[in-house]
């Protein structure tokens, strides 16, 4: 098999990161940043939160909104340091910031969620 | 005396001039005049020696792309009074190299063109005792839409990614690959994924947009390349998937 190019996996989990971020953080930043403080809604309590959260299927959840964002991220401000700033000759060190921070925010959500009791 | 505009004409002779000069011209103002009428105007009565390249005047031939204003234009489709009071700014399309005066060099355009294998490919022709290829209307609308460019180049200027990489395909020559791609007495579409998908294909394509927003024929190129990468991308978790399928 002829090597593969890494572009489309990339781009997979940059367009699915668009999709998740856009679709699902404004639920979550309407709820948690304007509905409960502001008091329109009743805030569930922390122990209903916790174990909510605590459900596996609730992690597996919160775990892809983490990594697909980030990751959506990653591609994003890769391409906007290689255009917007014009330091495409850095390419080796942005492509390991950019995913390689993708990456270590997808193991930090990780282990959170997986020691999530 | 009637009311006048100022153009400010780009000029350039490459043999003669070390760059290009900016001259300007006085021409009438009238409501119904395009920046081409102004340019045949000049050409007409001021300096028959400005070069530019026009042809139909009516945004079919896509020969009179211009920038007009920092924008590109067909300046046959541009009127003057858009710009009033002026000045209006005319230059060679963005991102080419020059011939002349307001004619770019289109050879690079033409060869990424080509490399798209922009017609239909047939693994085998039908007899022609066997009749035309029929379509329904719903075939037709599934690329109708991208076989409305008329290869007038203003996708290029507007494009930042070309102007960085210069190799990158560009907006129109992958629009009218996925406009034979979508087309149903196509089967051509795997022969052009080898070019398309390569970097300097679709991955070069950050989604800046400003193909399509300046498309004069509302082609939308962005849209077509978007569509392509997502073809692309399932192709490539499908070869990941199933590696024996792949050829």
């Amino acid at each position: 098999m002829a090597k593969k190019p890494i572009e489309p996996f990339l781009w997979g989990l940059f367009s699915a990161g668009g999709v998740v971020a856009a679709l699902l953080i404004p639920v979550h930043l309407f709820l948690f940043g304007l509905a409960f403080p502001l008091g329109w809604l009743t805030p569930p309590g922390y122990e209903s939160l916790r174990a909510l959260a605590s459900h596996p299927l609730a992690r597996i959840y919160l775990f892809v909104l983490c990594s697909f964002s980030l990751f959506h991220w990653a591609h994003r401000f890769r391409y906007t340091l290689y255009d917007g700033l014009q330091i495409k000759h850095l390419n080796e060190v942005i492509t390991v910031f950019c995913y390689g921070g993708a990456l270590a925010g997808t193991a930090a959500a990780g282990y959170l969620l997986w020691g999530l009791r | 005396m009637a009311e006048t505009i100022k153009l400010e004409v780009t000029r350039y002779a490459p043999e003669r001039h070390q760059a290009p000069t900016s001259q300007s011209f006085e021409v009438p103002y009238r409501k119904d005049w395009v920046v081409l009428d102004a340019l045949n105007y000049i050409k007409d009565n001021l300096d028959g020696s400005l070069s530019y390249r026009w042809s139909c005047r009516m945004g079919i031939c896509g020969s009179c792309g211009m920038m007009v204003n920092g924008e590109p234009k067909l300046t046959c489709a541009t009127f003057l009074s858009k710009y009033a009071p002026g000045p209006v700014r005319v230059e060679p399309l963005r991102y080419f190299p020059v011939v002349r005066d307001l004619i770019i060099e289109m050879t690079d355009f033409m060869a990424k063109l080509r490399s798209v294998k922009p017609w239909i490919i047939r693994e085998e022709e039908k007899p022609l005792s066997e009749g035309e290829y029929l379509q329904t209307p719903e075939q037709l609308d599934t690329y109708k839409q991208f076989s409305m460019c008329i290869n007038c180049m203003l996708c290029y200027a507007a494009c930042p990614v070309y102007g960085l990489d210069p190799l990158f395909s560009g907006p129109a020559a992958i629009a009218l690959a996925q406009r034979y791609n979508l087309d149903s007495r196509d089967q051509g579409a795997e022969e052009r994924m080898g070019i398309l998908s390569q970097h300097a294909g679709i991955w070069g394509c950050t989604f800046v947009g400003e193909c399509t927003r300046v498309c004069p024929k509302h082609v939308d190129p962005a849209g077509a390349i978007q569509q392509y990468k997502l073809t692309a991308a399932k192709e490539w978790f499908k070869s990941l998937l199933m590696p024996w399928g792949a050829k």
